[in-house]
Protein backbone atom coordinates (compact mmCIF):
# COMPACT_ATOMS: atom_id res chain seq x y z
CA UNK A 1 0.00 0.00 0.00
CA UNK A 2 1.08 3.30 -1.19
CA UNK A 3 2.76 4.76 2.22
CA UNK A 4 0.11 8.03 2.13
CA UNK A 5 -2.51 5.82 2.05
CA UNK A 6 -2.11 4.41 5.47
CA UNK A 7 -4.45 7.03 7.85
CA UNK A 8 -0.92 7.10 10.44
CA UNK A 9 0.86 8.99 7.88
CA UNK A 10 -2.26 11.83 7.90
CA UNK A 11 -1.27 15.40 8.85
CA UNK A 12 -3.41 15.14 12.62
CA UNK A 13 -5.14 18.96 11.50
CA UNK A 14 -6.12 16.93 7.92
CA UNK A 15 -7.74 14.27 10.42
CA UNK A 16 -9.22 17.12 12.80
CA UNK A 17 -10.42 18.66 9.98
CA UNK A 18 -12.04 16.21 8.04
CA UNK A 19 -13.86 14.92 11.67
CA UNK A 20 -14.65 18.45 12.29
CA UNK A 21 -16.50 18.74 8.79
CA UNK A 22 -18.04 15.26 9.23
CA UNK A 23 -19.62 16.20 12.66
CA UNK A 24 -20.70 19.36 11.25
CA UNK A 25 -21.81 18.44 7.80
CA UNK A 26 -25.62 20.15 8.06
CA UNK A 27 -23.79 22.72 5.82
CA UNK A 28 -27.12 24.32 4.74
CA UNK A 29 -27.43 25.43 8.46
CA UNK A 30 -24.96 28.02 7.67
CA UNK A 31 -27.32 29.80 5.46
CA UNK A 32 -30.33 29.55 6.67
CA UNK A 33 -29.58 29.68 10.15
CA UNK A 34 -31.44 26.57 10.95
CA UNK A 35 -30.04 23.76 13.32
CA UNK A 36 -30.00 20.02 12.02
CA UNK A 37 -33.28 17.96 13.40
CA UNK A 38 -32.69 14.87 12.00
CA UNK A 39 -32.28 11.59 13.57
CA UNK A 40 -28.55 11.52 14.31
CA UNK A 41 -28.86 14.19 16.99
CA UNK A 42 -29.96 11.33 18.89
CA UNK A 43 -26.42 10.43 19.43
CA UNK A 44 -23.25 12.19 21.00
CA UNK A 45 -20.21 12.90 18.86
CA UNK A 46 -16.83 11.94 21.10
CA UNK A 47 -15.60 15.39 21.17
CA UNK A 48 -16.99 19.52 22.50
CA UNK A 49 -18.96 19.93 19.84
CA UNK A 50 -22.42 22.35 20.51
CA UNK A 51 -25.33 21.02 18.84
CA UNK A 52 -26.49 24.41 18.53
CA UNK A 53 -24.02 24.68 16.12
CA UNK A 54 -26.34 25.17 12.69
CA UNK A 55 -23.68 22.54 11.54
CA UNK A 56 -23.78 19.85 13.93
CA UNK A 57 -25.24 16.76 12.99
CA UNK A 58 -24.73 15.12 16.36
CA UNK A 59 -24.99 15.69 20.23
CA UNK A 60 -22.75 17.51 22.51
CA UNK A 61 -21.85 15.14 24.97
CA UNK A 62 -21.26 17.80 27.72
CA UNK A 63 -24.56 19.61 26.90
CA UNK A 64 -25.90 15.90 27.03
CA UNK A 65 -25.02 15.36 30.06
CA UNK A 66 -26.19 18.34 31.75
CA UNK A 67 -29.51 18.32 29.98
CA UNK A 68 -30.12 14.36 31.29
CA UNK A 69 -29.27 15.11 34.74
CA UNK A 70 -31.13 18.41 34.82
CA UNK A 71 -33.81 17.02 33.52
CA UNK A 72 -36.79 16.38 36.04
CA UNK A 73 -37.39 12.07 35.57
CA UNK A 74 -33.31 11.19 34.83
CA UNK A 75 -30.99 11.81 37.67
CA UNK A 76 -28.14 9.53 36.44
CA UNK A 77 -27.53 9.76 32.93
CA UNK A 78 -26.36 6.44 31.82
CA UNK A 79 -26.57 6.36 28.07
CA UNK A 80 -23.79 9.96 27.82
CA UNK A 81 -22.17 8.52 30.74
CA UNK A 82 -21.80 5.05 29.18
CA UNK A 83 -20.93 6.47 26.02
CA UNK A 84 -18.28 8.46 27.28
CA UNK A 85 -16.69 5.83 29.44
CA UNK A 86 -17.07 3.65 26.21
CA UNK A 87 -14.97 6.14 24.18
CA UNK A 88 -12.49 6.83 26.91
CA UNK A 89 -12.11 3.06 27.62
CA UNK A 90 -11.11 2.64 23.75
CA UNK A 91 -9.61 5.78 22.72
CA UNK A 92 -8.61 7.89 25.65
CA UNK A 93 -7.78 11.74 25.59
CA UNK A 94 -6.57 10.23 21.80
CA UNK A 95 -10.85 12.53 20.89
CA UNK A 96 -8.98 15.63 22.20
CA UNK A 97 -5.94 15.62 20.15
CA UNK A 98 -7.73 14.39 16.63
CA UNK A 99 -11.88 14.46 17.15
CA UNK A 100 -12.13 17.71 19.25
CA UNK A 101 -13.08 20.52 16.36
CA UNK A 102 -12.40 23.10 19.22
CA UNK A 103 -9.03 21.23 19.90
CA UNK A 104 -8.29 21.91 16.21
CA UNK A 105 -9.47 25.84 16.62
CA UNK A 106 -7.07 26.29 19.41
CA UNK A 107 -4.12 24.41 17.87
CA UNK A 108 -4.54 26.90 14.62
CA UNK A 109 -4.97 29.95 16.64
CA UNK A 110 -1.19 28.68 18.52
CA UNK A 111 0.22 28.94 14.86
CA UNK A 112 -0.11 32.94 15.12
CA UNK A 113 3.24 34.04 15.66
CA UNK A 114 3.34 35.99 18.71
CA UNK A 115 6.49 37.36 20.38
CA UNK A 116 6.55 35.39 23.91
CA UNK A 117 4.61 32.35 23.92
CA UNK A 118 3.78 30.83 27.60
CA UNK A 119 4.86 27.46 27.89
CA UNK A 120 4.49 27.07 31.81
CA UNK A 121 3.53 29.42 34.16
CA UNK A 122 3.73 29.15 38.33
CA UNK A 123 0.26 27.98 38.68
CA UNK A 124 0.41 25.87 35.50
CA UNK A 125 0.25 22.52 37.51
CA UNK A 126 -2.20 23.24 39.99
CA UNK A 127 -5.05 25.31 37.44
CA UNK A 128 -4.59 21.96 35.68
CA UNK A 129 -6.80 20.14 38.31
CA UNK A 130 -9.38 23.08 37.63
CA UNK A 131 -10.84 20.90 34.81
CA UNK A 132 -12.33 18.35 37.05
CA UNK A 133 -13.88 20.63 39.31
CA UNK A 134 -15.75 22.16 36.17
CA UNK A 135 -17.02 19.08 35.79
CA UNK A 136 -17.81 18.02 39.02
CA UNK A 137 -19.78 21.58 39.89
CA UNK A 138 -21.10 22.87 36.48
CA UNK A 139 -21.79 19.29 35.08
CA UNK A 140 -22.95 17.38 37.41
CA UNK A 141 -23.90 19.09 40.87
CA UNK A 142 -25.10 22.78 39.59
CA UNK A 143 -27.80 21.02 37.00
CA UNK A 144 -29.00 18.22 39.39
CA UNK A 145 -29.60 20.41 42.71
CA UNK A 146 -29.63 23.96 41.67
CA UNK A 147 -33.08 23.23 39.72
CA UNK A 148 -36.65 25.14 39.42
CA UNK A 149 -39.74 24.89 40.66
CA UNK A 150 -40.43 21.83 37.72
CA UNK A 151 -37.16 19.87 38.82
CA UNK A 152 -35.21 21.13 36.22
CA UNK A 153 -31.66 22.06 36.56
CA UNK A 154 -29.98 23.97 33.36
CA UNK A 155 -26.84 23.51 31.84
CA UNK A 156 -24.78 25.41 34.13
CA UNK A 157 -21.54 24.88 32.07
CA UNK A 158 -23.02 25.52 28.73
CA UNK A 159 -24.54 28.77 30.19
CA UNK A 160 -21.72 30.36 32.21
CA UNK A 161 -18.54 28.92 30.86
CA UNK A 162 -18.40 27.27 27.16
CA UNK A 163 -16.85 29.52 24.68
CA UNK A 164 -17.22 26.49 21.80
CA UNK A 165 -20.97 26.60 22.32
CA UNK A 166 -20.61 31.09 21.69
CA UNK A 167 -18.42 30.48 18.17
CA UNK A 168 -19.68 27.29 17.22
CA UNK A 169 -23.08 28.19 17.91
CA UNK A 170 -24.11 31.19 19.58
CA UNK A 171 -22.22 33.71 16.80
CA UNK A 172 -23.48 31.79 13.66
CA UNK A 173 -27.21 32.00 15.19
CA UNK A 174 -26.99 35.94 15.89
CA UNK A 175 -25.60 36.99 12.66
CA UNK A 176 -28.34 34.89 11.29
CA UNK A 177 -31.43 35.54 12.95
CA UNK A 178 -32.92 38.91 13.33
CA UNK A 179 -34.65 37.74 16.50
CA UNK A 180 -32.21 36.54 18.16
CA UNK A 181 -30.13 39.96 17.41
CA UNK A 182 -32.74 41.37 19.15
CA UNK A 183 -32.62 38.81 22.28
CA UNK A 184 -28.37 39.90 23.70
CA UNK A 185 -28.21 40.17 26.65
CA UNK A 186 -25.12 40.81 29.39
CA UNK A 187 -25.58 36.37 29.54
CA UNK A 188 -24.24 36.92 25.77
CA UNK A 189 -21.95 39.54 26.27
CA UNK A 190 -20.27 37.54 29.06
CA UNK A 191 -20.15 34.48 27.36
CA UNK A 192 -18.52 36.62 24.66
CA UNK A 193 -16.10 37.80 26.65
CA UNK A 194 -14.77 34.25 27.76
CA UNK A 195 -14.39 33.44 24.22
CA UNK A 196 -12.30 36.52 23.44
CA UNK A 197 -10.22 35.58 26.21
CA UNK A 198 -10.16 32.21 25.05
CA UNK A 199 -8.69 33.14 21.51
CA UNK A 200 -6.19 35.40 22.97
CA UNK A 201 -5.15 32.93 25.46
CA UNK A 202 -5.12 30.10 22.81
CA UNK A 203 -2.38 32.57 21.07
CA UNK A 204 0.03 32.99 23.36
CA UNK A 205 -0.63 29.54 25.28
CA UNK A 206 -1.02 26.20 23.74
CA UNK A 207 -4.53 24.93 24.35
CA UNK A 208 -5.08 26.56 27.48
CA UNK A 209 -9.24 25.93 27.62
CA UNK A 210 -7.82 22.02 27.35
CA UNK A 211 -5.57 22.28 29.85
CA UNK A 212 -7.58 24.12 32.61
CA UNK A 213 -11.02 23.92 31.87
CA UNK A 214 -13.09 21.16 29.16
CA UNK A 215 -14.75 18.63 31.37
CA UNK A 216 -14.89 16.63 28.60
CA UNK A 217 -10.72 16.26 28.53
CA UNK A 218 -11.15 15.70 32.59
CA UNK A 219 -13.43 13.15 31.75
CA UNK A 220 -11.23 11.23 29.20
CA UNK A 221 -7.77 11.95 30.90
CA UNK A 222 -9.31 9.43 33.87
CA UNK A 223 -8.83 6.90 31.34
CA UNK A 224 -5.73 7.36 29.51
CA UNK A 225 -3.81 4.72 31.92
CA UNK A 226 -6.30 1.80 31.26
CA UNK A 227 -7.47 2.29 27.66
CA UNK A 228 -6.92 0.41 24.95
CA UNK A 229 -5.04 2.56 22.49
CA UNK A 230 -2.06 3.89 24.26
CA UNK A 231 1.81 5.13 24.53
CA UNK A 232 4.84 2.87 25.47
CA UNK A 233 8.34 3.87 25.48
CA UNK A 234 10.92 1.05 24.82
CA UNK A 235 13.67 1.84 27.77
CA UNK A 236 16.23 -0.07 25.87
CA UNK A 237 15.93 2.05 22.84
CA UNK A 238 15.32 5.24 25.23
CA UNK A 239 18.11 7.25 25.38
CA UNK A 240 17.04 9.71 27.72
CA UNK A 241 17.77 13.08 24.88
CA UNK A 242 14.83 14.78 26.62
CA UNK A 243 13.45 15.91 23.02
CA UNK A 244 10.02 14.18 23.64
CA UNK A 245 9.45 16.35 26.48
CA UNK A 246 10.87 19.33 24.33
CA UNK A 247 8.49 18.68 21.84
CA UNK A 248 5.22 17.85 24.11
CA UNK A 249 3.21 21.10 23.99
CA UNK A 250 0.89 20.09 26.96
CA UNK A 251 4.29 20.09 28.86
CA UNK A 252 4.12 15.93 29.58
CA UNK A 253 7.37 14.11 29.89
CA UNK A 254 6.43 10.42 27.96
CA UNK A 255 9.67 8.72 29.42
CA UNK A 256 8.30 9.73 32.92
CA UNK A 257 4.63 8.98 31.97
CA UNK A 258 3.75 8.35 28.65
CA UNK A 259 -0.16 7.71 29.62
CA UNK A 260 -0.14 11.25 31.84
CA UNK A 261 -3.92 12.22 32.03
CA UNK A 262 -2.33 15.45 30.34
CA UNK A 263 -1.33 13.85 27.48
CA UNK A 264 -3.43 14.21 24.04
CA UNK A 265 -1.92 11.80 22.04
CA UNK A 266 -1.44 14.16 19.49
CA UNK A 267 1.87 12.17 18.40
CA UNK A 268 4.52 14.85 18.25
CA UNK A 269 6.75 12.74 21.38
CA UNK A 270 6.70 9.96 18.33
CA UNK A 271 8.15 12.39 15.87
CA UNK A 272 10.42 13.91 17.60
CA UNK A 273 11.95 10.58 19.12
CA UNK A 274 15.52 10.58 17.04
CA UNK A 275 15.31 6.48 17.91
CA UNK A 276 11.55 5.37 17.39
CA UNK A 277 11.57 4.58 21.13
CA UNK A 278 7.58 5.67 21.17
CA UNK A 279 5.21 3.78 20.42
CA UNK A 280 1.16 3.62 20.26
CA UNK A 281 -1.66 1.65 19.35
CA UNK A 282 -3.47 -1.50 20.80
CA UNK A 283 -1.91 -3.09 24.29
CA UNK A 284 -1.31 -6.49 23.96
CA UNK B 1 -3.35 -2.90 40.76
CA UNK B 2 -0.52 -1.59 38.41
CA UNK B 3 -0.88 -5.14 36.90
CA UNK B 4 -5.01 -4.91 36.52
CA UNK B 5 -4.22 -1.49 35.37
CA UNK B 6 -1.81 -2.05 32.49
CA UNK B 7 -3.79 -5.24 30.85
CA UNK B 8 -5.67 -4.96 27.82
CA UNK B 9 -8.47 -6.40 29.69
CA UNK B 10 -9.11 -3.31 31.87
CA UNK B 11 -9.82 -1.35 28.78
CA UNK B 12 -11.92 -4.03 27.34
CA UNK B 13 -14.00 -4.30 30.71
CA UNK B 14 -14.55 -0.52 30.88
CA UNK B 15 -15.83 -0.37 27.23
CA UNK B 16 -18.28 -3.62 27.64
CA UNK B 17 -19.50 -1.47 30.89
CA UNK B 18 -19.98 1.83 28.97
CA UNK B 19 -22.28 -0.19 26.11
CA UNK B 20 -24.13 -1.90 28.66
CA UNK B 21 -24.75 1.43 30.31
CA UNK B 22 -25.80 2.69 27.25
CA UNK B 23 -27.94 0.19 26.26
CA UNK B 24 -29.83 0.23 29.79
CA UNK B 25 -30.03 4.89 29.34
CA UNK B 26 -31.87 4.24 26.16
CA UNK B 27 -34.30 1.64 27.23
CA UNK B 28 -35.34 4.10 29.62
CA UNK B 29 -35.63 6.63 27.26
CA UNK B 30 -32.75 8.65 28.20
CA UNK B 31 -31.80 9.31 24.60
CA UNK B 32 -35.23 10.99 23.64
CA UNK B 33 -34.16 13.84 26.38
CA UNK B 34 -30.56 14.16 24.64
CA UNK B 35 -32.74 14.64 20.97
CA UNK B 36 -35.03 16.73 22.19
CA UNK B 37 -32.38 18.94 23.40
CA UNK B 38 -29.90 18.52 20.45
CA UNK B 39 -32.80 19.33 17.85
CA UNK B 40 -34.00 22.55 19.34
CA UNK B 41 -31.45 25.62 19.89
CA UNK B 42 -30.20 25.58 23.62
CA UNK B 43 -30.21 29.59 24.09
CA UNK B 44 -28.47 28.70 27.36
CA UNK B 45 -25.56 27.47 25.38
CA UNK B 46 -25.63 29.84 22.70
CA UNK B 47 -25.82 32.92 25.48
CA UNK B 48 -29.28 34.01 24.62
CA UNK B 49 -31.37 32.50 27.54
Amino acid sequence: MDKKMNIKNWPRHTIQALWALLTNSHISGFVTGKIYTGKLKNACVPGLNCYSCPGAAGACPIGSLQAVVGSWNFKFAYYVIGFLIFVGAILGRLVCGFLCPFGLIQDLLNKIPFPKKIRTFKWDKVLRKLKYVIFLVFVILLPLFLTDIMGQGAPYFCKLICPAGTLEGGLPLVLLNKAMRGAIGWLYIWKNTILIVTIILSIIIYRPFCKYICPLGAFYSIFNKVSIYRYSVDMDKCIRCGKCAKACQMEVNPVENPNSPECIRCGRCKQACPVHAIASGCKR
Amino acid sequence: MKKLVDSKWSGIALAAAGILMMIYGISRGEMAVVFTKAVNICMECIGIG
